[in-house]
């Protein structure tokens, strides 16, 4: 299934009572045990296989973008994290965000609104690396990418994290 | 220098497990009664073994979570939102701005627009209620720029975590 269709899909897709249960178990994770679809389960007062075939129905419909063991980044040794944030022409918007979110290196790529004049950029792309210097090359090979299209970008280093959670919705 | 000199062969086969683990199920954590007899198939370890690290690796934060990773502004919606703070106030607007359970990140950037944080909420009137809110306690004006196309393709990300640290290049 292509991208543009699951988000097709989790646009029209109506959430019920049920399913809302089990995202706000389940937003920052499951419990690290054995069976912890029937922790979830316990918790939501569903039965368990109806737990594991909403939680398929969602991740079918892009509710639930995947399922995985979610290693923290940071912790890892990927200290400098830059947000990449582009002025693309308006045009060219659609197709400059499929190329730059099919990279590896980019964690997430968004369209935004701009905030004039003091904001022009429309695209926003979060760039991840060891180093300020790798996250920079990086944002070389995108802009490399965009060539013409991109009429300027910057990239933002975060000097703190202040808040962080789990909860993403 | 070879890593069978420094570290015995138990530990050199617990990180190429850690490794297969973060790298093989970042998008294929099963969603199943019994995941991690299933996961333990796939590896030839048992489920305990698998289990038990994974509860290692939370315990020392590297790992973020191990579930479900919802689509942004699916369930709710949310917004990222900046402040151009002065550098001397930026510590106690900080502590405002997180003190807030609607928001989930909140990072400090390098640039004139210095604070960078995501505001979620149940629907748009609360969320615009919520900034408002945010902009009279700080007297400082919010930039919001709500996401409107996700673009990102998410494969996970490959890590390299034995053989010269981690990298994914």
């Amino acid at each position: 299934m292509n991208i543009l269709a699951t988000q097709q899909n989790s646009e029209n897709y109506i959430l019920d009572e049920s399913d809302r249960k089990i995202i706000s178990v389940t937003q920052t994770g499951l419990p690290l045990t054995l069976h912890p679809y029937n922790d979830v389960a316990e918790q939501t007062g569903l039965d368990v296989n109806e737990v594991i075939s909403r939680m398929k129905n969602m991740t079918d419909q892009g509710i639930i973008r995947r399922s995985g063991v979610v290693p923290n980044h940071y912790k890892l040794g990927f200290k400098s994290n830059g947000m990449s944030v582009w002025h693309v022409q308006e045009e060219k918007i659609t197709q400059s965000g499929e190329k730059v979110g099919a990279l590896d290196f980019v964690s997430h790529c968004y369209q935004r609104p701009q905030f004039l004049p003091e904001w022009p950029y429309n695209l926003f792309a979060m760039v991840h690396g060891k180093t300020h210097d790798e996250v920079h090359e990086k944002v070389k090979k995108i802009a490399d990418l965009l060539a013409g299209d991109n009429l300027a970008h910057q990239v933002l280093f975060s000097t703190r994290i202040l808040k962080k959670t789990g909860l993403r919705i | 220098m070879a890593l069978d000199q420094i570290y015995d062969h138990e530990e050199i086969k617990k990180m190429q497990l850690i490794q297969k683990l973060l790298n093989e199920f970042q998008h294929d954590f099963p969603v199943t009664s019994t995941p991690y007899v299933d996961i333990a198939e796939r590896l030839d370890v048992d489920e305990s073994t698998i289990l038990e690290l994974l509860q290692e690796l939370d315990k020392k934060s590297i790992l973020s979570r191990v579930g479900p990773v919802f689509r942004p502004n699916r369930i709710g919606v949310s917004t990222l939102a900046a402040m151009a703070v002065p550098e001397h106030k930026l510590e106690k607007i900080a502590g405002i701005i997180s003190a807030y359970p609607a928001v989930n990140h909140n990072y400090e950037r390098e640039h004139h627009f210095n604070l960078w944080f995501v505001v979620t909420a149940e629907n748009k009137k609360i969320l615009d209620r919520t900034l408002e809110d945010m902009e009279a306690k700080t007297d400082i004006r919010i930039m919001s720029l709500p996401m409107e196309k996700d673009y990102h393709i998410d494969l996970g990300f490959p890590l390299k975590l034995i053989d010269g640290g981690c990298s994914h290049d």
